[in-house]
């Protein structure tokens, strides 16, 4: 990881609003965040946290309506993604940005075959011709650990368990040199000694084509194994950012302290009763004006119900979005 | 929780359920899913066993088969000392009240044209004589002991939390008070933050109602936290059985240990200091396992022995139970 680089991808205030019948929900509040050449970003939630939402408005893939991108600013390669056109747009997701999604069982087309399907992208994005594009697809298949490549470009996505899938998926994300990848809980669906192969995979792929990551799940440690910095989201906004070791070591976001406490452990000391974290997560009607987690909170005071806190920075690169300090174990100064 | 005092609830011996395949025009029968296969176990009084193993390798299913949701292809399955493997389904019926299911998918598991009082209460009617009344309190009973309000029984199940409808379906299977629950993957679909409330629950509950679980899950963590002892499967059998203890911190077979090393542990120096275990390929099909151990195919210490004949499950220790070619006498190259 490269410090002082430029980032490749920068992402500052980004807001989305979904029109629905109960009013608006505002599911990405103010998330900001840049990318480094060759970083794995780690972004961690619970469902309706605004993950997901947040990678799929800063390119452009939710439905308007109800999606809204409200504001904030997307750059990426000289550009800012949420003022160009639809057809430039195009040109960058699946390009210069790959992404891969949580399901290898639906992303996939089952009518191709896998051949076809790595090689759209080669033809539309490189114009490469269909001999060019097929050898690459080979060469993919290869680099994501699949045997008998050549071969398996003529089978269809249903002879292929999960895992195998899911190296598709990521050899049709690469299948342009992307610089950044976008992996939207891309081992959830798969099994223990399947997700274990795949984390492996990236890692080394990474270190390979020296591209930048961000890896979107709801598993801690997945995040612990293979982030460099990570970011916890919670009711739509960023809570607390910090490198891996930082953020594990000392988190200082309540939030991330409880999720921490809530998960047990394969090894060392087992807990004789887990700590929960009581309540439900909020439901994101109208403009944040108080803390989001201040309910489920066990050190929230007035201020949390009167103000939205902002990102406090903490030095070394850390952040965390709380008016409790806990270090001093009192209230920041306003 | 072994001490010799304890009787086993439940005991199943060589559980075998296959599922045919028919194919063809004429739908013939061309083979069978062995999706348990030989499987044996005791559950004593008041433990919580956990049953862990990676989709498809028949955790499910031996659940299911345990309680007799199928009829079982062969072997004994013994509940509160009655032997329910080969009766048929009309007799089941007295036994159902003592044994009970938590479904994994909660959303799928209740029907959503049903208040939750009437879901709650379905069992009641159709097990137990009372009046409405009577039957209406032990609904408001079961909905305390889970921590919902009774002020919702009326609504529906479209109207509460994933983490809420878990509690309904946790509040319907304890309306019989039932010595035996099969927990089905119950916190799967659920959150990190809420599932820690539901296992919480499940072990308030065992305590205060005296219940026996068999915990299905895919969630080595947290089955390290809620079993008394653990059973890790594979392609339909068990591979090893140990108290949770010895299981974690010393696993006799390959397979266990390659599946703990798998676990992403939440700690960055942990993580990365760890020397894991990668398992290669996947696992064979259950309608054509491999000759001979069924882990052959994948295991980094397999032998020759190992692809011709299929090891034994037997105690290599006392209270821990697995079948790997590594433990038997004539190889005694254990570790």
């Amino acid at each position: 990881m490269p410090d002082g680089a430029l980032p490749v991808l920068d992402v500052r205030d980004l807001k989305t609003v979904f029109q629905t019948r109960g009013g608006e929900v505002h599911a990405v509040n103010d998330v900001s965040f840049s990318l480094k050449p060759g970083e794995l970003l780690g972004v961690v939630g619970e469902s309706g946290s605004g993950k997901s939402v947040t990678m799929m408005s800063l390119l452009g893939l939710l439905p308007t309506p109800p999606a809204d991108v409200r504001g904030g600013s997307v750059q990426f390669d000289g550009k800012d993604l949420l003022h160009i056109s639809q057809e430039e747009l195009r040109s960058v997701r699946g390009g210069k940005i790959g992404f891969v999604f949580q399901d290898p069982m639906t992303s996939l087309n089952p009518v191709y075959n896998v051949g076809f399907q790595i090689m759209e992208p080669l033809r539309k994005h490189m114009g490469m011709s269909k001999a060019e594009a097929a050898a690459r697809a080979q060469e993919l298949l290869e680099l994501v650990g699949i045997p008998d490549a050549k071969q398996r470009l003529a089978d269809f996505p249903h002879q292929f368990s999960g895992g195998m899938r899911q190296r598709v998926m990521i050899a049709i994300a690469l299948a342009c040199d992307p610089q950044v990848l976008i992996a939207d809980e891309p081992t959830t669906a798969l099994d223990v000694t399947i997700q274990a192969q795949i984390l492996e995979l990236m890692k080394e792929l990474r270190d390979k084509l020296g591209m930048a990551v961000i890896w979107i799940t709801h598993d801690l440690g997945v995040i612990a194994g293979i982030a460099d910095r990570v970011m916890v989201m919670y009711g739509g906004q960023v809570v607390e950012h910090a490198p891996v070791h930082e953020l594990f070591a000392n988190p200082q976001h309540p939030y991330t302290r409880a999720l921490l406490t809530t998960i047990p452990k394969i090894m060392g000391e087992r807990a004789s009763r887990l700590t929960i974290i009581e309540g439900q997560p909020p439901i994101m009607a109208g403009a944040p004006t108080s803390c989001p987690f201040r309910d489920r909170c066990d050190v929230a005071f007035d201020r949390c119900a009167v103000e939205n806190p902002p990102r406090y920075d903490l030095g070394a690169g850390h952040d965390a979005a709380c008016f409790f300090d806990a270090r001093t174990g009192g209230p920041r100064d306003a | 929780m072994l001490d010799d005092s304890k009787k086993p609830l439940v005991s199943v011996k060589d559980l075998k359920m296959h599922f045919p395949i028919h194919a063809g025009l004429l739908r013939r029968r061309v083979g069978e899913v062995k999706a348990v296969d030989g499987v044996s176990f005791d559950v004593m009084e008041g433990e919580t066993l956990g049953l862990v193993g990676e989709s498809g390798c028949g955790k499910s299913t031996c659940g299911r088969a345990v309680l007799r949701l199928y009829d079982i292809t062969s072997g004994s399955i013994t509940i509160d000392d009655r032997e329910i493997g080969a009766i048929p389904q009309p007799d089941l019926r007295e036994m159902r009240p003592t044994m009970q299911m938590v479904f994994q998918d909660p959303q799928a598991s209740l029907n959503p044209r049903m208040t939750v009082e009437d879901i709650i209460k379905e069992p009641l009617d159709e097990h137990t004589t009372g009046t409405d009344a009577e039957k209406r309190e032990k609904v408001g009973e079961l909905m305390d002991a889970v921590g919902l309000n009774r002020k919702f029984a009326k609504r529906y199940p479209h109207a509460f939390s994933g983490g809420q409808r878990q509690r309904i379906g946790i509040a319907r299977a304890l309306a019989l008070n039932p010595k035996f629950i099969v927990c089905d993957e119950p916190i799967a679909a659920l959150d990190v933050s809420i599932q820690a409330q539901v296992v919480n629950l499940l072990e308030d509950l065992q305590e205060q109602f005296g219940l026996t679980y068999l915990f299905i899950s895919h969630d080595l963590s947290m089955v390290r936290h809620i079993a008394t002892r653990v059973a890790v499967m594979y392609l339909g059998k068990i591979v090893e059985l140990a108290p949770r203890e010895g299981l974690y911190a010393e696993p006799l077979h390959p397979y266990t240990k390659a599946l703990l090393s798998a676990v992403p542990e939440p700690d960055p120096s942990l993580a990365r200091a760890t020397e894991r275990v990668i398992l290669k390929g996947d696992v064979p099909s259950p309608s054509n396992p491999p000759e001979g151990c069924n882990f052959c195919t994948r295991c980094p210490s397999v032998m020759d022995i190992c692809k011709r004949v299929e090891p034994e499950y037997r105690e290599v220790q006392p209270g821990r139970f697995t079948a790997c070619h590594l433990y038997n006498d004539e190889n005694g190259t254990a570790g």
